[in-house]
């Protein structure tokens, strides 16, 4: 058919416009430049020649891996009608209340910087700078005065907003009707059911070796431990990131889980990457922004407080007060459906060529952000892939957790699967939950929020990030949350309170994530 | 002036009326804006060369906008209906009729927005039709056509050769349907070429100076 030829010649387009600016371009080029010498390339069949040696030489893989990634992290383009920001967000609704969420956002940030006589950012005196430069790996050891300042929004403020979420063209009604829906989240996006999900987490079933469950010490390693970290070697040594993104889906081998993320993100440290991350250095160095305070202050009230990850505190600053300087990250905005804040020169109010973003990567973090880095520093110790690392994980999945869309891998579609999964496989429950005013919601709502961070204990949580990678979509921790539920759903039965309910919730630290989630998916008579 | 003609099918089969005659175009794509609406049905009435009376043709049935008629999915897509996917020849079409059809009772109202038509007219130039996007609620439709007030892209009054986005398939069967189809793909790629994001300079500062003011709202 004409029309997807015409659409795949779009991809294309686009894929080869967006490599066209990257490091691995030029790398090509000065590769193909450089093979002229080899006595295999002839003049006569320049083109193939030279395509051959990229496939000998693995330089067809790396561009293979490049393009495998775009095609995951981008959208397919849309319609050539579409606005940019339809492929932001497409439902004009949603695209208001995150302007709104926004505005809210922002209000707060102006409102503290006036309170407290602090400037959005300043430039550092050089006295300061040189302290901080040499204070630079031990950052935890300050202890700045932080009592003022306060975390710009928590979970439970964002929740509020997803609540009233309403769609303007639905029959809503203020009677309870079929309309209304039981849970929380009152739009009616799609999600998938049981069925659906088990062809969409097909690997995780009862046939299929998991690691996580058959990696357990009674299990004898023969039986499948054994030949899945010899495939893992192999798929590393082929450096393939679609076979890695296949591989992982049924869990990452420890002393390979490094390797595999960096190859399935398509990370690979090259000098100028590590350039680039000391550029973010001395950019952190050179000004100080409002918001490094609220990066120390959520470190030092989350990770610093955290028995697994009070560890990494220095590595924390060095990753998050970086990415904030870390302009790349507007490349997302495109397809995130959340805008980076504005600002303008002081005294250069309205002029454009004034015009700058605020935080650089427009990105402001809330009370829990610093959760995002904590696991990953059990995999990376050194600061430049640390960062590359994370920024990756955060462009492709974790600010799906803090914008409002209608991705099925949003928020609002994790909210609704959990709510819908829970209504229909264990509707005794969600109802006995409901009529004692704990909406189950309102508990699952911070684990998912933090894809479980925190929560569990850091091998279920890094056994749980494998999937994520693996299927490209966050909607595991939705169908994680439903099993939680279902798992300790005899003692929810009997509390009367919602303080009840979360004292029961409140210790997920013992949970083994595999197991939960096979059987809910795979193991539950409906 | 031709007009367009739109009827929906409300729950209670409520049927918009009031239809004109469009200048027997050849009919090439049509573009609109989805709003809730879960199927979609074209007939037209074509003119045949004998005195007998044209009759209206189906030549779109049911086609599926939302898969899912209860839910989000596919309700504010912008969608392209081709010649080629119709069910009948769309040459020398008098007029057309969009019959909208929404199932669920959940939605308060559904309609098609931002429709425009392109015709392949005999200078093989594409004229699109814009339709006031905001219609009643119910009942009648009259809608005003505006004329193109908007000029056109210089692709298609100088349709220049440039880069091509990636090589076509071989053995493409007929080359003024295929010539439609890379006309646009061009306009396509121009699109996106001119639209392409700076380069990254990594600069979040204007010459040194980060010194703000408040984040602004706007």
């Amino acid at each position: 058919m004409l029309q997807e030829e015409s659409d795949l010649a779009l991809i294309i387009a686009q894929i080869v416009q967006k490599l066209k600016g990257s490091n691995l371009y030029a790398q090509l080029e000065r590769q193909a430049w450089a093979s002229l010498q080899r006595p295999e390339i002839k003049l006569e069949s320049l083109k193939e020649d030279i395509k051959e040696f990229f496939k000998i030489s693995g330089w067809e893989k790396k561009l293979q891996n490049a393009v495998y990634s775009e095609l995951n992290v981008f959208p397919l383009p849309s319609h050539p009608a579409a606005p940019p920001e339809h492929l932001k967000e497409p439902l004009v609704y949603m695209r208001k209340a995150q302007g709104s969420w926004e505005k809210r956002i922002l209000k707060s940030l102006n409102s503290m910087c006036t309170e407290l006589s602090i400037p959005l950012a300043r430039k550092r005196p050089v006295g300061e700078q040189k302290e901080l430069l040499n204070k630079w790996n031990e950052m935890g050891t300050d202890e700045p005065d932080l009592s003022l300042f306060r975390p710009v929004y928590a979970p439970k403020d964002f929740l509020e907003v997803l609540i009233n979420l309403r769609n303007p063209n639905y029959e809503n009604g203020d009677s309870h009707s079929f309309r209304t829906h039981l849970g929380l989240i009152q739009v009616p996006l799609k999600v998938k059911d049981i069925p659906e999900l088990k062809e969409f987490f097909v690997e995780l079933g009862l046939t299929a070796g998991q690691l996580g469950i058959d990696d357990s010490t009674q299990v004898p390693p023969e039986l499948f431990e054994n030949e899945h970290v010899r495939i893992g070697q192999k798929v590393l040594s082929e450096q393939d990131s679609a076979a890695a993104q296949q591989y992982i889906r049924q869990g990452s081998p420890t002393a390979l889980r490094a390797e595999l993320w960096a190859l399935i993100l398509n990370i690979s440290s090259q000098p100028e990457d590590i350039l680039y991350y000391e550029q973010l250095k001395t950019n952190v160095i050179q000004h100080d922004l409002l918001v490094d305070s609220l990066i120390y202050k959520d470190v030092k009230l989350t990770a610093s407080n955290d028995d697994y990850y009070f560890v990494f505190e220095d590595y924390l600053y060095q990753v998050l007060l970086c990415f904030s300087r870390d302009t790349s990250v507007l490349g997302h905005f495109a397809y995130n459906s959340a805008s980076p804040p504005k600002s303008y020169i002081r005294g250069k109010l309205g002029l454009e060529e004034y015009a700058v973003f605020y935080p650089p990567n427009g990105v402001i973090p809330f009370h829990g952000f610093s959760m995002y880095v904590a696991p990953l520093c059990f995999l990376y110790h050194e600061p430049s892939k640390l960062y590359q690392i994370f920024r990756e994980m955060y462009v492709r999945f974790f600010f799906r957790l803090h914008s409002i869309s209608s991705h099925p891998s949003g928020i609002v579609s994790l909210c609704l699967l959990f709510e819908t999964l829970l209504q229909t496989y264990l509707p005794q429950l969600f109802y006995h939950l409901r009529e004692i005013g704990a909406q189950p919601l309102r508990i699952s709502f911070k684990w998912m929020v933090r894809a479980f961070s925190g929560y569990l204990a850091t091998d279920q949580l890094l056994l749980l990030w494998d999937r994520i990678l693996g299927y490209n979509s966050l909607e595991i921790l939705a169908v994680l949350a439903a099993a939680v539920f279902a798992f300790r759903a005899v003692n929810l039965m009997e509390v009367t309170s919602l303080a009840a309910a979360e004292a029961v919730l409140a210790d997920l630290s013992t949970l083994k994530v595999m197991p939960l989630l096979q059987i809910f998916l795979f193991a539950t008579v409906t | 002036m031709p007009r367009m003609a739109l009827t929906r099918k409300c729950r209670d089969s409520r049927l918009g009326a009031g239809s004109t005659v469009l200048n027997l175009i050849e009919l090439q794509e049509i573009m609109f804006k989805n709003y809730y609406t879960a199927f979609l049905t074209i007939r037209v009435r074509q003119h045949t060369s004998t005195h007998t009376p044209a009759k209206w043709v189906t030549c779109l049935r049911d086609y599926c906008l939302m898969p899912d008629p209860h839910s989000e999915e596919g309700a504010q897509e912008y969608v392209s209906l081709f010649k080629h996917q119709m069910l009948c020849d769309m040459g020398k079409v008098l007029e057309l009729r969009l019959i909208l059809r929404q199932p669920s009772p959940l939605w308060l109202s559904f309609t098609v927005e931002e429709l425009q038509i392109y015709q392949q007219g005999p200078k093989d130039l594409g004229i699109w039709f814009q339709v006031s996007p905001t219609l009643p609620a119910s009942g009648q439709y009259a809608f005003a056509l505006q004329s193109p007030s908007m000029t056109f892209p210089k692709w298609l009054s100088h349709p220049v050769p440039c880069e091509q986005p990636a090589p076509l398939l071989e053995g493409l069967p007929d080359p003024s349907r295929v010539s439609s189809e890379v006309q646009q793909m061009w306009a396509l790629t121009e699109m996106i070429r001119a639209s392409h994001t700076s380069t990254r300079i990594g600069r979040f500062d204007v010459d040194g100076c980060y010194d703000l003011n408040l984040l602004s709202y706007t």
